[in-house]
């Protein structure tokens, strides 16, 4: 076989989105941020989605995602994406739009934004990664943070008595009657991966049936901020996370 | 009707295309006003109650950064915490219409009307280098027409627009002439007027993005500059003031909204005792009428500022005067409005006195 032969367009396996742009990610070798970017614009490009659809990015790790995914962007403040995203929803109720938070972002300084955004079942989908730190301000303490785990701000680690225990605001919303689909998935193996992208892929038909707010959570690592290899991370969230944040639906709509 | 429901009904005929937002006295009537008349049915428009005025804001920000007309109305303690999110708009250049009903503070205050945030709104409330431009009714008719004045100014230079009201003008009853319904942009005519505006990314166009972050700071700054540049082009061409019998004064008033009524008043009982008192009433706060009280620092012996707060626009008053003649202050706090004989019986006993 030639090398024009090799790369001829039948013998693609696999090829960049188009709605992802060509400028690097910004983010640490190992995180599954680039992954998670990486299905969301997969899933709008295949369903055809680009022309129509506005994401909102937030403050953390993900506050550059303007530059990587290829969709028209708000970059909203610190935890407000939710309520942007209302605003927007509303005033264009047949466009597809979607926010993309961390856990600092949605789960502490935007849990208002949050729960009120499912409460009133808004009919956007929040995207939410977990990594249980503040990845882009150093590694400090996060509302998921796991009881005794070490951060820049819990040196001795989590004490559950004063610095309160990890939210697990997934199961939270869960409960509210605005949200119609609820899920927890990771992007750290190539069969997680499959299962989030079907669950990005049925947040955004629900959304087209204005069904309510539909909620994907990856429960995802932060080598850097944690402190391990890409390898050791995926390791210990797998044994540690997982536990406390179980992957699978949690609210799956009523038949 | 009350100035609250004026501009409400203002908002609605001028085409706004949704308003978020929280309740707060003494301005709670806007959003009653929206629901009870049912704009959405009228014209389309979404009304909606946020959580708090933290989420009204930045539901403001969503649908101005999407190229919409938005509106949100508070008061003063709702107004603080807006302030994060106006921020924000000032770092995206994204146009919107804001309506403070001011009550008396600090933290909560009175529910009485007050002049005590005008620090906030004319020197930008929130973090960085920015400025609002700043309308002051000082009636009802004007609670309706700064609507439609506020939405065109707003797009025009891509700025976020405060109405600076009180609870008077907001709660007192007036006759308003209405116009006729402005429709609303459609969809189309957003993507074509606003080409900045995130509306979903054609084949012709590269991404849109609404975004106050560049790490850069040699780029950042460039930003700033240009910031500065709008506001500096917003100072030399959309002052607006009211002169009320300036052209023989030997003394000033200086006073905007609710203290402009009063003042007018003091102005003719002043008149009645041989004292030429004239008013000079700011209609835009930000850009302030520098320029016409320079000018008229060349005619008049002295100016008194009348505010009801403990002397805050006294403070440009005195930079445009620049030291020509003496300015004072007069003032009420807490929620109290001054009586017109008790500032002319300040005019005439403490300030004429002093300076004379």
């Amino acid at each position: 076989m030639t090398r024009e032969e090799i790369i001829a367009p039948e013998h693609c396996v696999y090829h960049r989105t188009e709605l992802l742009t060509e400028a690097p990610l910004s983010y640490c070798p190992g995180c599954g941020h680039g992954t998670a970017h990486r299905l969301i614009m997969e899933v709008l490009e295949e369903k055809g989605l680009q022309t129509q659809t506005i994401g909102v990015a937030p403050v953390g790790c993900a506050v550059l995602a303007y530059d990587f995914m290829n969709i028209d962007m708000q970059q909203a403040a610190h935890g407000r994406a939710p309520a942007v995203a209302t605003g927007i929803k509303r005033l264009y109720p047949e466009k597809t739009v979607f926010t993309y938070q961390g856990d600092g972002d949605l789960a502490a300084i935007g849990t208002g934004e949050t729960l009120h955004a499912c409460n009133r079942g808004e009919n956007f989908a929040i995207f939410f990664v977990n990594n249980g730190i503040y990845g882009m301000t150093g590694g400090q303490m996060a509302p998921t943070t796991l009881p005794g785990m070490r951060t820049a701000t819990s040196p001795f680690g989590r004490d559950t008595h004063t610095m309160g225990h990890p939210l697990k605001i997934t199961e939270l919303v869960a409960q509210l009657p605005g949200t119609y689909f609820v899920t927890r998935q990771a992007v750290h193996t190539p069969n997680a991966v499959r299962k989030a992208k079907k669950a990005i892929e049925k947040a955004f038909e629900y959304q087209k049936l204005d069904k309510g707010l539909c909620f994907v959570e990856i429960v995802s690592n932060c080598n850097s901020g944690w402190k391990m290899t890409p390898q050791e991370a995926n390791d210990w969230m797998e044994k540690n996370m997982f536990p406390v944040f179980p992957l699978g639906d949690i609210k799956l709509p009523k038949p | 009707m009350k100035g609250n429901e004026a501009i409400a009904e203002g908002v609605i005929r001028a085409g706004c295309d949704g308003y978020f937002g929280y309740p707060i006295t003494p301005q709670s009537e806007v959003l009653e006003y929206l629901m009870t008349t049912n704009a959405h049915e009228r014209t389309g428009m979404v009304v909606l109650q946020a959580e708090s005025e933290i989420a009204s804001i930045h539901m403001v920000y969503g649908g101005a950064g999407a190229g919409k007309r938005v509106f949100t109305s508070s008061s003063s303690p709702g107004i603080s915490l807006m302030q994060e999110g106006i921020s924000f708009m000032a770092g995206t250049e994204l146009p919107c219409l804001l309506l403070n009903v001011v009550r008396g503070g600090p933290g909560l205050g009175t529910i009485q009307p007050s002049q005590s945030d005008y620090f906030q709104a004319v020197k930008g409330g929130g973090h960085g280098d920015y400025k609002m431009i700043v309308l002051a009714p000082a009636s009802v008719q004007e609670m309706y027409d700064f609507a439609k004045l506020g939405f065109d100014l707003a797009f025009k230079h891509r700025i976020q627009v405060m109405i600076l009201s009180d609870g008077a003008i907001g709660q007192m009853m007036e006759k308003v002439e209405l116009d006729d319904q402005l429709p609303r942009l459609t969809d189309a005519e957003i993507v074509s007027k606003y080409p900045w505006a995130t509306t979903g990314k054609s084949a012709d166009r590269e991404r849109n993005i609404i975004t106050s972050l560049d790490l850069n700071p040699v780029k950042q700054e460039i930003i700033n500059r240009n910031l500065q540049k709008k506001f500096n082009h917003i100072a030399e061409t959309e002052v607006r003031f009211e002169r009320f019998m300036c052209d023989d004064a030997e003394y000033l008033f200086v006073a905007y909204g609710s203290s402009a009524r009063v003042c007018q008043k003091a102005v003719q009982l002043g008149r009645e005792r041989g004292i030429k008192v004239g008013l000079l009433r700011p209609i835009t706060l930000f850009p302030f009428p520098t320029e016409e009280l320079a000018k008229l620092s060349k005619q008049v012996k002295g100016m008194l500022s009348v505010e009801m707060s403990a002397g805050q626009m006294v403070e440009d008053v005195r930079l445009s005067v620049n030291g020509a003649v003496p300015v004072e202050h007069y003032g009420r706090l807490g929620g109290i409005i001054p009586a017109p004989d008790e500032v002319i019986h300040v005019l005439e006993n403490d300030f004429i006195k002093s300076i004379n």
